[in-house]
């Protein structure tokens, strides 16, 4: 089964009138993603993709019983759609929009707290449930449903590790974005809780960067709790020309935690299999579904 | 956006870090004329690169203008290396500053912390060498500062007591971390380090090195900034052309579109034993002349001897639109290098159809690994 989506799902886009909004809207609709608005301040009571536009999101909601919104705006712009999207109670909100303000971001998880929301991105690719629907923008190519999930920071390498999990043989249950940004809603410890909560799901693959520490609480929380099925992962960035952090207090602080070697051995120490290279990810956990099986198979020439 | 310590200051000052006097020059003459001025009988003498002093080594404590004309000529001549030797830089200018003799100092910074989604400051004593020293509490002592509007005072002076601030410096601790909380929100920085703080006798709290860097997402809001930046050339031309590029001292140009795409392929290339010559990770946003002006950058580069172009095309970006500029750089540069591609998702077939056309010599790999071992190959 599917996670954080289903086929009750109803999406409104915020941004849909946009250049990008308007295409990618097309493209969920095409794939079969049940949109029933759009969200444009300014051009309520227009149709556009032969669907009606709203002012406000609440409007929206009201008039459609929409249960998630997908969100384009442009950066500017992004915070104040959320936080829209946060009032309105929107049980499920996805931000597409790059390049948000770390700080605009602070404030957007201030309002999520105690809030009926799970905010997915900002600087996602969006949620990908074969077979069910598609919010946001992924190269769905030939994947297919299945048992295996994804959760991923980076929305190029998804596209390569889906295509990849398709390859092998293997059907996709759910790819989730969580997003590249420091600050975001979602985290991929979250994810992992829900995809070790469905039991039909039979594999998870987690694609991680280096920077933050979210795969250090993954990893955290795969310790204290041996997961049921194979959890494979990926991390780059070993050699990432980004900046240096300089200065004791801030080196001090995060410990060396955040780069990509100190990820790759937690996760190691937490019984995950790692890819040894970004091109064998499908492969790799095709390798650790067999090992799996093997292991858990009542041994027949017993007794 | 980077800024030099010298401009991270002069911003600072405003809201109310102090810092000894200080001078900029470029040129040795004008460092020992800055020291004259200052008629202190003592001077550091630092590097002004890429944003910040990045080393010790960077810097000299000297004692007459003659001597600081002296330091600013070797560090002039000087070129700094980063990212693990694979970039490096030349030292433009530098900053002469008045020599002080601290009490002791402390180790300053505010940063947004993912973990808790908000900002936070954290500190760390340090004696007048600058070793970290058992002054207060022991470690890093942090103050949560949530989203920076308000933050009660009382944690303030908690966090000071941990940290064991000298009575005749409570007051003036307080203020500046008001001060340099109201800057984190005002200047949209994305990290403050103040290293070290000094601690002067008479309870006066004086910078001795300032670090700013400001969120390049937030730049819409600053548009007076524009004008400070230490950045290099070629990435801010870049982020108008909607690309992230970092330029690096390797010899293969890199081109994918996505981060985590373009990181996994400057891994692979390091595990190939090669070196990238840059960094260029091409945004859903970008158009084809976009792309070729991003492509013109990596061409016009003499180091480069071959590219590797990494594109898994989705929704926004599909193959063909990023080998179509590369096509447009290529005629526009006047010049092509073998190329070694790996084209996957939408338009890949239509994008080596067109390659087909460009008359150099392409390479085309259907994983990843071979394309890094195929461009190291062609580099040597």
């Amino acid at each position: 089964m599917s996670i954080l989506v289903n086929r009750q799902t109803r999406v409104i886009c915020q941004g849909m009138t946009g250049r990008a909004g308007s295409q990618q809207t097309a493209a969920m609709m095409k794939y079969g993603t049940n949109v029933v608005a759009g969200v444009t301040p300014g051009k309520g009571g227009q149709r556009h993709l032969d669907l009606p536009i709203f002012d406000t999101v609440s409007e929206a909601v009201q008039q459609t019983r929409a249960n998630a919104s997908v969100i384009f705006a442009p950066p500017m712009h992004a915070a104040a759609a959320m936080i829209e999207a946060i009032e309105a109670e929107v049980p499920l909100v996805v931000t597409l929009t790059e390049h948000v303000p770390v700080l605009d971001m602070v404030r957007v998880c201030h309002a999520l707290k105690g809030s009926q929301t799970r905010l997915v991105g900002p600087n996602s690719e969006g949620i990908l449930a074969p077979g069910v629907c598609k919010l946001g923008v992924i190269a769905t190519g030939n994947v297919r449903p299945g048992g295996i999930g994804v959760v991923s920071r980076s929305a190029s390498l998804t596209s390569e590790v889906i295509a990849q999990i398709s390859a092998a043989g293997l059907g996709l249950s759910t790819s989730v974005g969580v997003g590249g940004d420091l600050v975001h809603g979602l985290t991929m410890k979250d994810c992992v809780e829900l995809f070790l909560a469905d039991e039909e799901t039979e594999g998870i693959v987690l694609i991680g960067e280096v920077g933050g520490t979210e795969e250090q609480y993954v990893a955290d929380l795969l310790r204290q709790k041996k997961p049921r099925v194979p959890v494979v992962a990926l991390v780059v960035g070993s050699h990432a020309p980004s900046e240096r952090r300089a200065g004791n207090a801030g080196a001090l602080l995060v410990h060396g935690r955040d780069t990509a070697a100190a990820k790759i051995a937690a996760l190691g120490r937490a019984g995950v299999i790692m890819a040894e290279s970004p091109h064998l990810v499908g492969e790799t956990m095709s390798v650790a579904l067999r090992n799996h099986k093997e292991q858990n198979q009542p041994r027949s020439a017993a007794g | 956006m980077k800024l030099h310590e010298f401009q991270t200051k002069q911003l600072l000052s405003d809201f109310g870090l102090k810092s000894p006097q200080w001078g900029v020059a470029i040129t040795p003459d004008q460092a020992e004329e800055v020291a004259t001025g200052l008629g202190t009988p003592s001077f550091v003498v630092k590097a002004q690169v890429d944003g910040f002093r990045r080393k010790l080594s960077d810097a000299y404590l000297v004692y007459s203008p003659a001597e600081v004309k002296k330091a600013a000529g070797d560090l002039l001549q000087r070129k700094i290396s980063d990212y693990g030797g694979l970039k490096t830089q030349s030292i433009k200018r530098v900053m002469v500053e008045a020599a002080v003799i601290a009490e002791r100092g402390i180790s300053l910074s505010l940063f947004v912390d993912p973990a808790v989604r908000g900002i936070v400051m954290s500190a760390q004593n340090c004696d007048a060498a600058g070793n970290v020293a058992a002054f207060g509490q022991a470690g890093v002592q942090q103050l949560t500062l949530g989203t920076g509007h308000t933050f009660p005072e009382y944690d303030v002076m908690l966090f000071a007591a941990r940290l064991a601030i000298p009575d005749n410096a409570r007051n003036a601790f307080s203020t500046l971390t008001h001060g340099l909380m109201r800057a984190f929100v005002e200047l949209d920085a994305s990290r403050i380090e103040i290293d070290p703080l000094a601690i002067m006798p008479e309870g006066e709290l004086l910078a001795l090195s300032a670090v700013l860097t400001v969120d390049d997402n937030a730049m819409f809001r600053h548009p007076s900034l524009f004008a400070l930046r230490a950045d290099d050339e070629l990435e801010i031309n870049a982020q108008s052309y909607r690309l992230n590029y970092v330029s690096l001292d390797g010899d293969i140009g890199v081109a994918a579109n996505g981060a985590g795409l373009g990181l996994a392929t400057v891994d692979m290339i390091r595990a190939a034993k090669g070196r990238p010559a840059n960094f260029m990770d091409i945004r859903t946003s970008a158009t084809s002349v976009d792309i070729a002006r991003g492509f013109a950058m990596i061409l016009d580069n003499p180091k480069v001897r071959s590219l590797l172009i990494n594109v898994h095309g989705g929704g926004m970006q599909p193959c063909d639109k990023v080998v179509e500029g590369l096509g447009i750089a290529m005629r526009r540069t006047g010049r092509s290098l073998p190329t070694v591609v790996r084209l996957a998702g939408n338009n890949a077939h239509a994008a080596r159809a067109r390659l087909e056309d460009f008359g150099c010599r392409i390479i085309d790999c259907a994983d990843m690994r071979s394309a890094a071992e195929h461009a190291v190959a062609e580099a040597r």
